[in-house]
């Protein structure tokens, strides 16, 4: 059994909605992540994937610490990261990293690359000038580019090379988890291919844990080992990457599947239609969330919210077609 | 014998920047037939969307001119045309879809008056009545819930998906005998992306429509195309029909494009990656573009560019392995 790096339980993010300027006061919220179960272990890529506005992001964000969490509690190798004390919380912000999607906005245009993937080494510990170029190097070695391209600026480098970078300085601190945000969406395809090879040599190096967030199921399935499914806030299924494409549950997941576009123009699909788009996260609807989109929904689903159900061989879906 | 709509025979569209020439679209041809869809496939930069432009003679001026080549629609070639017949074509003869629904439309006007001004411009002895009637058939045709009522909304009251439709309604509303669709579904989401796909599809269907589908994705080729042309820095290197590019893809780029996507039912651990970057286009080498990241590479393809061989019936390659 591996070991167990991130817990999420009954994590929930509401954004509150006001109204009013001066006396205003909440009318409603934004139920972004609402209740949500995942485990990350260690050196495995958990991948998330679902349509925009579903709360991946929010999600990704939550463990980040950029956003507070509503309810429900993250532990992080064992503690609670809400109760961390000021230098705990130093250690845990090292230990978690990520890459964004835009590599020409995550990287400050006006420092040279070498300062910043030195720069969380400079901010987290007090390591001597000459062992930070050092260590800048052979992490610039690592991600695949040569040492001496730490005093040129991020400007003279391409969008691919740019990515690199920023893989770099999110290995600064040997980091145990790497929050990916569609790390290679804003890549040129013929690109895209070196980035996801590069992230799967560093997993294996560093033993490394991978959230990934992205809307390209192909690639999501090649980088990862267990696949959550995210709807309107709800993680409606969890499973090994094999089982969510070769063995779906919920409706919600297989329609997700069958709209994916063919690999070839001879691949044969089962149809699964779904009508209309994603409702809004303010005013969700009642039960089940899918319901009203969902081809196989009955009267149950639109009264009682489905709970998570474990179907074993590690994979869990929340749908009632599945509670008997 | 198929019923050639538009044939482009050796179009060149330059830009002349303070930095020197920038070859966008250098010596591209290609015809579409009627009711038929053609991929143009390639990545960010290859000057798939100045194909299209050049198309419509709305390449960004001053700096964009074409300086060489024919585009015929019909028999006629629409480079000779002044200005004012050129508006008579365009959003009549020959329209186009965006990339992104959120930025395409007029926010200040309702989508019904949106939809109507390509009529009234393009249909000037039709009445006011009868042009309301055709907005709502066309809304209705692209499938908007109660046209009668959504006529009247602005495109803020709708989603993504449905804007999307908007604007196809209003680039159809001419019977238009040439739709340009460029990178329609990539501000979409996966489910709505396939709605989209087939909505386009069964018109084209209904319509008899020519289409050309620009596109860096190759599941939308797969789904919805009959050829595929394969741009790279600025020149077609392979244009098939879709079941051969997929099966005997015979351009190193082509093959090398195509084994570096992930695929759904494959089991890889690392992808096939093509080294390098895409070329500058303004400082290209005078042999075959690829060359620097070919694996074929000899040593005449320093020298010249290769020129266009027929592999099979409709299956024309341009490399120097070709000629052997």
């Amino acid at each position: 059994m591996s070991e167990v790096l991130v817990e999420a339980k009954n994590l929930t993010k509401h954004f509150p909605v006001t109204k009013g300027l001066i006396f205003s006061k909440q009318v409603g919220a934004v139920k972004a992540v609402d209740g949500i179960n995942f485990t990350i272990n260690r050196g495995e890529t958990f991948g998330l994937v679902g349509e925009s506005g579903c709360g991946k992001s929010t999600t990704s964000k939550l463990i980040l610490l950029l956003e507070s969490i509503t309810n429900g509690t993250i532990v992080f190798e064992g503690n609670d990261i809400a109760k961390l004390s000021k230098s705990e919380l130093r250690e845990y912000r090292g230990k978690v990293q990520a890459v964004f999607q835009d590599p020409f906005s995550s990287l400050s245009p006006r420092r040279r690359v070498g300062k910043i993937i030195a720069e969380p080494i400079v901010v987290n510990s007090n390591i001597p000038q000459s062992q930070i170029r050092d260590k800048t190097a052979e992490l610039l070695e690592v991600v695949g580019l040569r040492p001496d391209q730490a005093s040129f600026y991020p400007h003279e480098f391409s969008g691919g090379q740019r990515q690199r970078i920023a893989v770099a300085r999110s290995l600064a601190l040997n980091p145990s988890l790497i929050i990916l945000d569609e790390p290679v969406s804003a890549l040129d395809v013929s690109i895209r291919a070196q980035i996801m090879n590069l992230l799967k040599g560093i997993q294996k190096k560093f033993n490394l844990a991978f959230l990934l967030i992205a809307h390209d199921l192909a690639v999501v399935k090649h980088m990862s080992d267990r696949i959550g499914v995210m709807y309107l806030g709800k993680l409606v299924e969890t499973a090994s990457s094999a089982d969510i494409y070769h063995n779906p549950l919920h409706p919600y997941t297989k329609a997700l599947y069958a709209a994916a576009l063919p690999s070839h123009p001879d691949q044969q699909k089962e149809k699964i239609t779904v009508t209309g788009e994603v409702p809004s996260p303010l005013n969700p609807p009642e039960g089940c969330r899918f319901h009203p989109r969902c081809p196989e929904a009955f009267p149950r689903c639109t009264q009682e919210e489905p709970k998570l159900i474990d179907m074993g061989n590690d994979q869990q879906v929340s749908c009632h077609l599945y509670d008997k | 014998m198929p019923e050639k709509i538009l044939e482009v025979k050796n179009l060149q569209t330059h830009f002349f920047t303070k930095s020197g020439v920038v070859k966008a679209v250098d010596g591209v041809s290609f015809h579409v037939n009627k009711g038929e869809t053609l991929g143009l496939v390639g990545e960010s930069a290859c000057g798939k969307t100045i194909t299209c432009l050049s198309i419509l003679r709305l390449v960004p001026q001053p700096a964009g001119k074409i300086v060489g080549g024919e585009v015929i629609l019909d028999g006629v070639d629409i480079l000779e045309m002044t200005n004012r017949q050129m508006q008579e074509v365009r959003g009549d003869q020959i329209s186009m879809i965006l990339q992104d629904p959120m930025t395409s439309l007029n926010p200040v006007f309702t989508v019904g008056t949106q939809v109507a001004w390509p009529i009234r411009q393009h249909q000037k002895n039709i009445g006011k009545k009868d042009i309301w009637e055709k907005v709502k058939d066309m809304l209705h045709r692209v499938k908007i819930p109660s046209p009668e009522v959504r006529l009247n909304e602005f495109p803020h009251q709708m989603s993504g998906g449905m804007r999307q439709r908007i604007i196809g309604a209003m680039s159809l509303s001419c019977q238009p005998k040439l739709l340009i669709a460029d990178e329609p579904t990539t501000a979409l989401d996966v489910t709505v992306q396939a709605q989209f796909l087939d909505l386009i599809k069964s018109i084209q269907r209904e319509d008899d429509l020519a289409m050309i589908m620009v596109t860096h994705d190759f599941g939308i080729v797969a789904n919805v195309c009959d050829r595929v042309a394969v741009m790279y820095a600025g020149k077609i290197v392979e244009t098939a029909p879709i079941r051969e590019l997929f099966n005997d893809p015979r351009h190193p780029y082509t093959m090398a494009l195509m084994a570096s996507l992930p695929k759904m039912e494959e089991d890889l651990e690392t992808l096939y990656s093509i080294e390098g970057q895409p070329p500058n286009l303004s400082n290209l080498p005078p042999g075959c573009s690829f060359l620097p990241r070919c694996e074929h590479a000899m040593d005449i393809c320093k020298e010249k560019y290769p020129a266009n061989s027929e592999v099979r019936d409709g299956h024309t390659v341009s490399c120097w392995l070709m000629e052997k």
